[in-house]
């Protein structure tokens, strides 16, 4: 399907959060923003939604937990309850004391790496991936906004051209 | 300009006479000399014979505890009698104590914050600098205290400090030993070195401060800075001898290395919530005005935080001797285990598992009644922190939270809402030409 987009960069990020503030005002939907680096803001500005990665790592965190918990519970108290220097193995809570730094790694291992593959998921990036960027200069010193065209290339390229972009293009995608 | 006002100057003034009157009542009902030691000790039983038959057994069943953990062998009635008579004359000084040193702490843990804050040049805090230093003027009052109470002890008034009855380091090798660091005079002259190095940063930099506000350039500012660093230093070596003393020296046949660290992440937490109670309290009375609920999410940050390097100094400390058992620093964990078994366990899920799961929620972070009820929380469970420390040694088995506990808690917490807030309508809440004030009064996170 063919649709044609606009591309208008910007070689300064507070001009760019201007634009972004301008064309959500003027009710254009923005399709993405190509950055060097993070702009302090910019989801804000473009409205994005909160990201709720820190509630998934508190969940994988508890996974972690009971993982360590449930096999520390097996191996030390059900399966083999052994006399190791004296420990006390009748019970989990008469022991816990020993375990806690297990306990305490696999839940940070937990979050941490399970997070960091949603991360990953969520994002779409992995090795031998194509890279997306549309121009080479958004990784080094430029900042590159793309809106959808519906029928109103002269309107969004007015828009555009005031907000202070350096360089306008419209290309079929 | 703050000032103070009438509802709770008189709230103030009400508790302190409750908690003086409990204190009051704790001192008259506590058993008398060593010479009716006998008759008193057996009227006591008695009384809880008659009266509470479950008290009396749980009575009976912690006395056996004690003899039994007891290492220096007093095993027949006369000695161990007089063994009571100690604990129980020791609880109406030991509340007062503990109640003393928790809200002489809370002081002295904002003015570690303060030094911090000053010394890190932090660009978010400059408009709580008032509020912290408010909160430090109660070192003056509370340090007095303190030393009275360690001056009385010095000076036999009470049995806090086993090491300062000669009867007992006469017959104790491990006490002579220690004999040339845990002395009568050595002790009060540390404490009086530790107090008067506090007290003078202190009023040193508070002077600064208001002086920085009316001068024309930052050498204030500067000198104030070159103060904190060099405070820190001075903190962190007295904070580490003053728990030994003022804390460990409670139980001097044991010891811990990490003990200063400990007691130190203790009145950190607590005053860091202090400050946090404090500013939310006046902004809601419609001062600190430029304080927005980033302010308050940096501080409850902080509690989150340090609450966590607490439970780890904690856990540390009680894993690494539960772990290697060594009998004599493992009694010390022993006699908590077995007679405050409540209070022991309670503290962690107090000071640990209700601050980690209320405070980790970014949002919740902001939302003052959050960190206000999170606040009150990790205070009760520092104080009983505090109780822990002192208790077990003083009066043994025979703790309980009563009347001679919550009168000095009221007392003292009267005192220090009276002295904090006067020290605060003295002088603008919000400093004016601090060079980090515009930062801070547009801190955003």
């Amino acid at each position: 399907m063919a649709s044609k987009v606009i591309h208008a960069l910007y070689t300064d990020d507070d001009v760019l959060m201007h634009a972004v503030k301008k064309v959500k005002e003027a009710k254009h939907h923005i399709e993405e923003v190509y950055c060097p680096f993070p702009v302090h803001g910019l989801d804000k500005a473009m409205g994005l939604a909160p990201t709720r990665i820190a509630i998934t790592a508190f969940i994988y965190g508890c996974i972690g937990l009971a993982v360590a918990t449930v096999m520390m519970n097996f191996i030390m108290i059900e399966d083999w309850p052994q006399d190791i220097g004296g420990k006390p193995s009748f019970s989990y809570l008469e022991n816990m004391p020993a375990f806690v730094p297990i306990m305490f790694e696999l839940t940070v291992f937990f979050a941490a790496h399970l997070m960091v593959i949603t991360f990953y998921m969520r994002s779409k990036l992995w090795p031998f991936k194509e890279a997306e960027n549309p121009d080479k200069r958004t990784t080094d010193d430029h900042f590159l906004m793309e809106i959808e065209i519906h029928d109103n290339e002269d309107e969004l390229w007015q828009l555009l051209a005031e907000s202070g972009a350096v360089e306008i293009n419209i290309l079929e995608k | 300009m703050y000032t103070i006002s009438n509802r709770l100057k008189i709230a103030s003034i009400v508790l302190m006479v409750l908690g003086a009157i409990g204190i009051g009542i704790g001192f008259v009902s506590m058993p008398g000399t060593v010479a009716e030691a006998k008759a008193m000790v057996a009227s006591h039983d008695d009384g809880h014979g008659g009266g509470h038959e479950v008290a009396a057994e749980h009575h009976e069943e912690a006395n056996d505890h004690g003899v039994a953990t007891e290492a220096h062998g007093e095993s027949h009635d006369a000695s161990h009698d007089e063994h009571l008579l100690h604990q129980l004359q020791n609880r109406p000084w030991a509340a007062l104590y503990v109640a003393a040193f928790f809200f002489f702490m809370i002081s002295l843990g904002v003015l570690a914050f303060y030094a911090i804050q000053r010394a890190a040049q932090a660009g978010w805090s400059p408009l709580l600098f008032r509020v912290m230093e408010g909160i430090t003027s109660y070192l003056v009052p509370g340090g007095i205290i303190i030393f009275i109470i360690l001056a009385l002890s010095v000076a036999h008034m009470n049995h806090l400090f086993v090491w300062m009855d000669a009867d007992v380091v006469a017959n104790d090798k491990l006490l002579q030993g220690k004999s040339g660091f845990l002395n009568g005079p050595f002790f009060l002259i540390r404490a009086a070195i530790f107090l008067g190095g506090w007290i003078f940063y202190r009023e040193y930099s508070r002077k600064l401060s208001l002086a920085q506000d009316a001068a024309t350039d930052d050498t204030n500012f500067v000198k104030n800075f070159r103060l904190s660093a060099g405070f820190l230093v001075f903190y962190l070596v007295t904070e580490s001898m003053m728990s030994w003393d003022w804390i460990m020296s409670v139980d001097p046949h044991w010891f811990s290395t990490l003990f200063g660290w400990y007691i130190f992440a203790s009145m950190f937490v607590s005053g860091i919530t202090v400050i946090a109670l404090v500013t939310i309290y006046l902004k809601s009375k419609g001062h600190l005005q430029d304080v927005n609920n980033s302010h308050i999410h940096d501080l409850a940050k902080f509690m989150f935080g340090i609450s966590i390097f607490w439970t780890y100094l904690w856990f540390s400390q009680f894993m690494l001797i539960w772990y290697s058992n060594i009998p004599e620093e493992v009694t010390y964990f022993i006699t908590r285990i077995a007679d405050f078994k409540l209070p022991f366990f309670g503290m962690v899920a107090m000071n640990f598992l209700f601050p980690l799961l209320i405070l980790m929620n970014s949002d919740f972070k902001r939302v003052n009644w959050f960190v206000v009820m999170a606040g009150i929380v990790i205070l009760a469970g520092h104080y009983l922190d505090i109780f822990n420390a002192i208790m077990p040694s003083t009066v043994g088995d025979q703790w309980y939270i009563g009347i001679p506990e919550i009168g000095a808690v009221l007392f003292f917490a009267g005192l220090f809402i009276f002295w904090v807030f006067r020290a605060l309508s003295k002088a603008p809440l919000q400093p004016t030409r601090n060079p980090f004030i515009e930062e801070s009064k547009h801190f955003h996170y």
